[in-house]
């Protein structure tokens, strides 16, 4: 027996698996972004509305991993656009094995803009890179306004932030400025879209960023 | 299932170490956890004896557990306090502003390995 030092985070080999999907998907020209958020702040229902909305502008597709419903995926399938459910066994979160296998079953062929529906879960999803170019999280009004002290990671490994179900705000007592304030005092440079899936308030804003990220990355590096 | 995934990495990890350094069998491992990191040492125990089972480079491993302080700083007042006995709140001066700055790691410290 000899000892061997590693002294190597246990998401070491994940991370070269996820950057090196990262790098495929830039060849390729498709956006995957990582949404993640608790179960039930809206992610399935937002990506109904940003794939109706954005309908004949940017071909989506849906990578639905979300334990809590194996119905998303059909109810993104009803809308027209591609979408694959990866089983993932009572797992906390993606990780870029995961989602590589379950891209392979989706065929990108034609895709501008992809999406995964990450396991709802505040923590585990944060700590696991997952290859896709942008991590967008979700946090709903009904959630609180004191989530980004309780998972701060999440908010400080995300690109952007939807506050969604903008329009229960008169039941709650949620301080949209405090809540600002906590998630730019983790996060100086983090996106915030406030939005309703359910009236499309604040839908616009989100969905101009999307096209520019996706037309950004889907720019070629024209010096070689 | 946090824990069960973790050990998954941790085994992924292992098989492409045996692989470039051309292992046959690994004796232990030495695992250090943070205090917060959210890994419950007990049942993470439970799961690494129940996966060893199944991979036969693991299937003799001893499983050592250390464990790292979690410390967090006050912007506030520019401390450092113990995050568990304290939790967000600075104890000195009542801030917010406080990070982690350990306590959070799950780190692969080192492993005995036998050579094929
Ligand atoms: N009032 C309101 N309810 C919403 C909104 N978005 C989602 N919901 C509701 O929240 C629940 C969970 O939504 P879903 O999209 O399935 O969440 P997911 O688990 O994150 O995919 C459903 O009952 C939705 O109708 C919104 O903008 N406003
Ligand atoms: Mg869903
Ligand atoms: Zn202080």
């Amino acid at each position: 027996m000899r000892v061997i030092e590693l002294h190597r985070s246990v998401t070491e080999s994940n991370d070269r698996d996820a950057a090196r999907l990262r790098a495929e998907l830039k060849e390729k020209g498709v956006l995957l972004i990582n949404l993640m958020s608790a179960p039930g702040a809206g992610k399935t229902t937002l990506l109904i509305r940003i794939i109706t909305d954005l309908r004949g502008k940017l071909s989506i597709a849906v990578l639905e991993a979300d334990i809590e419903a194996s119905v998303d995926a059909e109810r993104i399938e009803a809308l027209g656009a591609r979408s694959v459910q990866v089983h993932t066994d009572g797992m906390c979160h993606m990780d870029a094995g995961m989602t590589r296998t379950g891209l392979e079953a989706l065929d990108l062929d034609g895709i501008d803009l992809a999406f995964l529906e990450n396991i709802g879960n505040l923590i585990c999803p944060a700590e696991y890179d997952t290859g896709a170019g942008l991590n967008l999280m979700i946090s709903g009004v009904p959630e609180g306004d004191d989530k980004p002290l309780k998972y701060p990671l999440m908010y400080k490994e995300s690109q952007a932030l939807v506050l969604s179900k903008l329009d229960t705000l008169p039941y709650f007592d949620f301080d949209v400025e405090k809540f600002r304030e906590r998630v730019l005092f983790l996060n100086p440079g983090i996106r915030i879209f406030p939005v309703s899936a359910r009236t499309g308030e604040g839908m616009e804003a989100l969905e101009q960023w999307l096209s520019e990220e996706t037309a950004k990355w889907q720019e070629r590096e024209e010096h070689a | 299932m946090h824990e069960l995934s973790v050990v998954l990495h941790i085994a992924k990890t292992l098989d492409e170490l045996a692989e470039e350094n051309r292992l046959s069998r690994i004796g232990s491992v030495t695992l250090q956890v943070g205090e917060v990191s959210g890994i419950m040492t007990d049942y993470f125990t439970e799961c690494w004896d129940y996966f060893k089972k199944k991979h036969p480079l693991l299937s003799d491993s001893r499983l050592k557990l250390e464990t790292l302080p979690a410390v967090t700083f006050c912007e506030g007042c520019r401390q450092e306090y113990e995050t568990v006995r304290y939790g967000r709140i600075c104890p000195y001066c009542g801030s917010e502003r406080t990070y982690l700055l350990t306590g959070n790691e799950c780190i692969i410290k080192e492993i005995e390995a036998e050579d094929q």
